[in-house]
């Protein structure tokens, strides 16, 4: 009897051996190629941050602080007072109700220092600097820039990605601080100014409630969501010739909102599992 | 026996299920220009980034004097790659830097030299590649010439043992075309590199190439130098150099070494045995040495002009002619003997003195008038042939006799 091509495979001519196994294979393919993207990704920020010693990099992080940090101080300022002023005026009219609204000042400070300064930081840095990022790295290697590179002696890592990282480990605690301060302005602007709140109130509150350690547990997660974002960022553009949905342009752009959601759910994710470590 | 700088052994390599190079073996030799000529598409970029590393052969070797790759050490095959440079094909200029800081680059990332060395040798290249005024504009804003140009100014600043130039002419106009390959040429000789060129330019890169490798069918066909080529019976000839050799005429109007000779051939065929023809072997005398001082560009213009101003002479009266060296064309009058060929030839040089010199001019020079200006005799040999006579040696024969008939004078570039 001749044997049909499935039988020569190894698998099943019954639809149904298919049919049971087909699902198994299909989440250990996802899982294994999970491991291996991110196996690399390790790979890839060991090697960025080992490349951050070598000589001749020092102006090239000082310019990526002034692309990722400075220029998105604006924007975090305009974020960060919006978000203090909306969480003043919300928790004003709801511990006004119990009585407690002497607590506002601490409600604010350690709702933006905790969660929402880092969380908020690193989704704005992401929408404004990781998406260019990735559109930048992502451009210059469909149009060969980084193989000149590599035919220059140049390491591209070197070159293009770790200076990137250390920039973003650099910024991001310190736009954290920004965001910290100016949304618990904004917090006083809404409960002192506009609702009548009394000012020694708001800020006694804030003195007798926040310490040291919410300062640093936030600024420890900022740094987490740096090493996340720039990684990601520069990962996808780096690779985005590896892409197997699309090529050329539209592959950058693939590679650009892949970018953002990948980071914005991560940010999230690991706040979740930072915040539970460090509360242990 | 003479080790080649690089050699290929059998070397196969496909990109997932589609094979783009098949048992592929070559030899490359040092201090020469070697041309892989090849259809678009055919591998041939492929090929020269296995050279440099970008890309690893799936079988097969690649042995850099003489010595295999895959024995070598990390820090070995980083030596031997840190001699070679590539121009690649779509420039691969950094787009957010100035041409400047482009051609700055790998002296600054890979070196220690100080900042105004480093100021010195870039300039040096600026203006080698006459892209002074480009300087401190982006790539985007640059013609693709000027872009071009760009490349090599930055692939020649490291002073590289090998340079790789992979399709420096493509999107050229035909002047442009033929100053590049000028100008890899004279660099080759002035800096001694061994140069690998892909290009499509048949034949121009034949006056320019030591060897011509030619790529068919996933594999090298043809080793050996462009007079070996000519005489190559493969369906390579027939599909490839002909295709390619119809572009041939831009730069100069004339016929390509190929149809010239099967012009010849047809012509003499129905002339009789005793009846004779005559030719004449021009040379522009002298003019490697002023190419760098009147510049890359001005030269291929007084080559076209210089082209198209025989054409017009001896086109007229039956004559047909080609290039047959970078400064060189060669002319036959299938109809005249050598009385009437040196009485053609002296009202072609009457004419040329009255008339095609002060066309020249006008050709070679600036617009505006210059302060200095460099000259270059242009000489004339001929020589009686009979139908049955080789071509090559009446050609030889002409090239003894020559003799010069004019001087062109050029403005000194600034």
């Amino acid at each position: 009897m001749a044997l049909n091509e499935k039988s020569q495979n190894g698998f099943e001519n019954n639809a149904d051996g298919t049919t049971l196994t087909r699902p198994f294979m299909l989440i250990g393919q996802r899982v294994i190629q999970g491991i291996h993207v991110l196996g690399s990704a390790t790979i890839f920020l060991m090697t960025a941050l080992w490349n951050t010693f070598r000589p001749k990099q020092f102006s090239k992080v000082i310019q990526q602080i002034y692309y990722i940090g400075a220029s998105s101080t604006t924007i975090i300022m305009l974020v960060s007072l919006f978000t203090g002023m909306v969480l003043g005026l919300q928790s004003y009219h709801a511990l006004i109700q119990f009585g407690a609204v002497g607590g506002l000042g601490a409600l604010v400070s350690l709702s933006l220092i905790r969660e929402l300064g880092p969380v908020l930081t690193a989704i704005m840095i992401t929408a404004r600097a990781g998406s260019a990022i990735t559109a930048e790295i992502g451009i210059q290697r469909i149009s060969e820039q980084i193989d000149a590179l590599q035919t220059m002696r140049i390491d591209p890592f070197r070159f293009l990605v770790s200076p990137r990282i250390t920039a973003s480990i650099i910024s991001y605690p310190l736009l954290t601080a920004v965001f910290d301060f100016i949304g618990i302005i904004g917090g006083y602007i809404t409960a002192v100014m506009l609702l009548g709140l009394n000012a020694g109130v708001y800020s006694h509150s804030i003195l007798r409630n926040v310490d040291l350690k919410d300062l640093t547990d936030g600024f420890i997660k900022s740094i987490v969501f740096a090493v996340i974002v720039a990684t990601v960022c520069c990962y996808q553009g780096y690779f985005v010739h590896m892409r197997t949905d699309s090529k050329g342009a539209k592959a950058v752009g693939l590679a650009t909102t892949s970018a953002v959601v990948i980071s914005c759910v991560l940010i999230l994710v690991s706040d979740y599992v930072v915040t539970s470590l460090l509360m242990v | 026996m003479m080790v080649p700088l690089i050699e290929f052994k059998n070397i196969h390599k496909r990109f997932g299920s589609h094979v783009v190079l098949q048992n592929v073996n070559l030899k490359i030799y040092e201090g020469q220009i070697t041309t892989i000529i090849g259809l678009s598409g055919s591998g041939k970029s492929v090929m020269l980034k296995h050279i440099i590393g970008l890309l690893q052969p799936d079988e097969g070797t690649i042995l850099f004097r003489g010595r295999p790759l895959k024995e070598m050490s990390k820090a070995e095959i980083a030596s031997s790659t840190h001699q070679i440079s590539y121009m690649f094909q779509g420039n691969a200029l950094f787009d957010s830097m100035t041409v400047y800081d482009n051609i700055a680059l790998p002296l600054r990332e890979t070196t220690n030299l100080s900042k105004a060395e480093i100021d010195r040798r870039v300039m040096a290249r600026i203006g080698q590649t006459e892209l002074n005024e480009a300087a401190h504009r982006y790539p985007s804003e640059l013609s693709g010439g000027m872009q071009k140009r760009a490349a090599l100014a930055r692939a020649l600043i490291t002073d590289p043992r090998i340079v790789l130039f992979d399709e420096p002419t493509t999107g050229q106009d035909p002047v442009r075309k033929n100053a590049i390959l000028s100008m890899i040429a004279q660099y080759q000789k002035k800096f001694n590199f061994t140069a690998v060129m892909v290009s499509h330019e048949i034949p121009d890169v034949y006056f320019i190439s030591n060897r011509i490798l030619a790529l068919y069918d996933k594999t090298i066909v043809f080793q050996g130098t462009p007079e070996e080529l000519s005489n190559f019976d493969h369906p390579f000839n027939d599909e490839v150099i002909r295709s390619l050799e119809g572009l041939q005429k831009e730069l100069t109007g004339l016929y390509s070494r190929r149809q010239f000779k099967i012009l010849h051939h047809t012509q003499m065929k129905s002339r009789k045995s005793g009846e004779s023809f005559c030719i004449a072997v021009f040379d522009l005398a002298d003019m490697n040495t002023v190419v760098p001082r009147i510049g890359y560009d001005k030269a291929q213009e007084t080559i076209h002009a210089m082209g198209l101003y025989i054409d017009r002479h001896f086109g007229a009266i039956g004559g047909f002619s080609t290039r047959r060296k970078a400064r060189e064309f060669v002319t036959v009058l299938p109809f005249s003997d050598i009385a009437e060929t040196e009485k053609i030839m002296n009202e072609f040089v009457e004419d040329l003195q009255e008339q095609g010199i002060h066309d020249f001019r006008l050709k070679a020079q600036d617009s505006d008038p210059a302060d200095h200006y460099v000259e270059f005799a242009i000489r004339v040999g001929i020589a009686e042939g009979k139908p049955d006579d080789d071509i090559d040696s009446v050609v030889e024969s002409a090239r003894s006799q020559q003799k010069e008939i004019g001087r062109l004078q050029c403005a000194v570039k600034e």
